[in-house]
């Protein structure tokens, strides 16, 4: 396909969806969701389909509902933008582009289930946007406190822990402790920050709810699949024609996606990051990019032929093996050994059979760790091994 | 009570709550690039915890490096999307420019260099960060200039 072909592609994709970084008017968003019923926003937001952006998927109406019915001395409302998945990097250029949208989400969020405190985790690696960021927090502070809004927004930053983006270990983050993910029960909207009912929602998600509020739960149905509602951030990186953030709907296929962004020659895109799963050339046409399909917190990393799907997973493997927080066995040992693993069959020290070996040992990791850094483990290594094996062996 | 510039200062605007712990030890970093043994110490008596438990949390965080560390610290991005890019071309740069290796500190105390996870510009590969500052789409040549932009900022 040439280059206008694939441009003329996007640009129609992309009128069917233009959401995240369409300038809008937050104030009047604000003022019609706070004329809502707490009730309603919470049936509205569950009606409209959205589930979190960051990756796991789950439905931010039952979260809301969650926090809305726990009873606390104090709620909660925490923007997850900890964005550390390698290949991720939409939320950056929400947050830098569109961060009214996102504030507001959280002050919607925070009327529906009773919050009066609102944080943005930012991420160390973006700290030259705090400052920025948190000077659009003091101008909606001062909005809020105009209205009579018992709401308050503010930034707190990580400082480098993939793990943190994991809602329990990003709260302990920021009680001032090792971000240790904690056992589940109970849930954050239970017994979150400060023990108290919290809701944590990533970037993308808060910005989207903006929309549904300004537009309506029907509309942003309209967009998208039956299990993929509304439309998706996407992050291209790796060997592609055009990179970068690109909001496309959810539901196309994998192969449609290569169409546009490959470089002609894709072997395998990685879809969600190292977390993800690798989706070989053979199954481009039938995969389908959502829920329903591959979910995806949205990025999306291709490789050309001329990659060594080898290199792929020890990058992968190397960077899972230092984000482990080490609190639990199968993750901080597991991660060690698929490593290690692979990098004595690679040299001939273990036969080729002992790759069946750690793909149980994957297995493993995904029912026995604490956390989803541990558990998806096997995602990367379970499609790279099964699709490419010959490339992990010789 | 500390003797601590930096420390005071990040104690009298964040408090000591343990959830005012992070942005005290952020506060530091921004100010000295790395927390040395004493000062977490003064930490420790600051929030009524024990040393150990304040250098766990510390240890815990990549940013907050309780090793000695140069005024500007280099991580290049290493993570699959930058290394596809051409990372290797650029640690090369950097090691042969700054005569040392990674995670070791220039003789003058100026620059170390590390290597980092995925910083978040995966499409404009090879990144780095220098302190808080983002560079990317790097070559060989261009690294050089960050670094010596960096030495010019402190002839001044």
């Amino acid at each position: 396909m040439s280059v206008s072909d694939k441009n003329k592609l996007l640009e129609k994709m992309q009128e069917r969806v233009n959401l995240i970084f369409k300038d809008t008017d937050c104030g009047a968003i604000l003022a019609k969701g706070l004329s809502m019923k707490p009730d309603d926003i919470i049936n509205m937001v569950t009606d409209s389909g959205l589930r979190g952006r960051g990756g796991a998927g789950f439905p931010t109406g039952i979260k809301w509902r969650g926090a809305a019915s726990a009873s606390g001395n104090k709620k909660y409302v925490i923007c997850n933008a900890d964005e550390g998945e390698p290949g991720t990097f939409k939320d950056r250029r929400i947050l830098d582009e569109q961060s009214d949208k996102v504030i507001t989400g959280m002050a919607i969020c925070a009327y529906a289930v009773g919050a009066s405190e609102g944080y943005i985790y930012l991420r160390g690696e973006y700290n030259f946007l705090k400052d920025k960021l948190q000077s659009n927090c003091d101008r909606w502070n001062k909005i809020f406190n105009s209205k009579g809004i018992n709401f308050s927004v503010n930034v707190r930053s990580g400082s480098g822990a993939y793990v943190c983006g994991e809602e329990t270990a990003l709260i302990e983050s920021m009680e001032g402790n090792r971000g240790e993910p904690r056992n589940k029960p109970p849930f954050p909207v239970g017994a979150g920050y400060m023990n108290e009912p919290t809701v944590v929602n990533n970037v993308e998600t808060l910005a989207y709810v903006a929309t549904i509020i300004e537009k309506g739960a029907d509309y942003f149905k309209s967009i998208g699949t039956k299990d993929s509602m509304g439309g998706k951030v996407f992050s291209v990186s790796g060997d592609c024609s055009v990179k970068g953030v690109y909001e496309l709907p959810l539901g196309m296929t994998i192969e449609e996606f290569v169409n546009i962004f490959g470089d002609g020659d894709t072997k395998a895109v990685q879809v969600g990051g190292a977390s993800g799963v690798c989706v070989p050339r053979k199954n481009f046409a039938t995969t389908v990019i959502g829920f329903e399909g591959v979910p995806t917190g949205g990025s999306m990393m291709l490789f050309n032929s001329s990659r060594s799907m080898y290199h792929v997973l020890k990058n992968f493997l190397e960077f899972f093996e230092e984000e482990s927080c080490g609190q639990c066995t199968p993750c901080r040992v597991g991660c060690q050994q698929l490593l290690k693993g692979i990098e004595a069959i690679r040299a001939g020290e273990k036969p080729m059979s002992y790759l069946d070996e750690l793909r149980k040992l994957a297995a493993t990791m995904s029912v026995a760790s604490k956390c989803g850094l541990g558990q998806s483990v096997a995602s990367p290594f379970n499609s790279i091994t099964e699709h490419f094996r010959e490339e992990i062996c010789y | 009570m500390t003797t601590n510039k930096s420390l005071s200062e990040a104690i009298a605007k964040h408090g000591t709550r343990r959830e005012s712990l992070l942005p005290v030890l952020q506060y530091v970093i921004s100010k000295e690039r790395w927390l040395k043994e004493d000062l977490l110490e003064d930490v420790a008596a600051a929030f009524g915890m024990s040393p150990s438990e304040v250098y766990g949390v510390a240890t815990f965080y990549s940013f907050l490096d309780t090793e000695p560390r140069g005024r500007y610290v280099i991580r290049v991005c290493r993570t699959i999307s930058c290394d596809m890019a051409g990372k290797s071309a650029i640690i090369d740069a950097l090691k042969n420019e700054l005569k040392v290796g990674v995670g070791e500190t220039t003789p003058d105390g100026l620059f170390t260099l590390l290597e980092t996870n995925c910083m978040g510009w995966c499409h404009q590969g090879p990144a780095m960060l220098v302190n808080d500052d983002v560079y990317t789409e790097l070559n060989p040549e261009s690294v050089v200039a960050v670094v010596q932009k960096y030495r010019n900022m402190e002839k001044q």
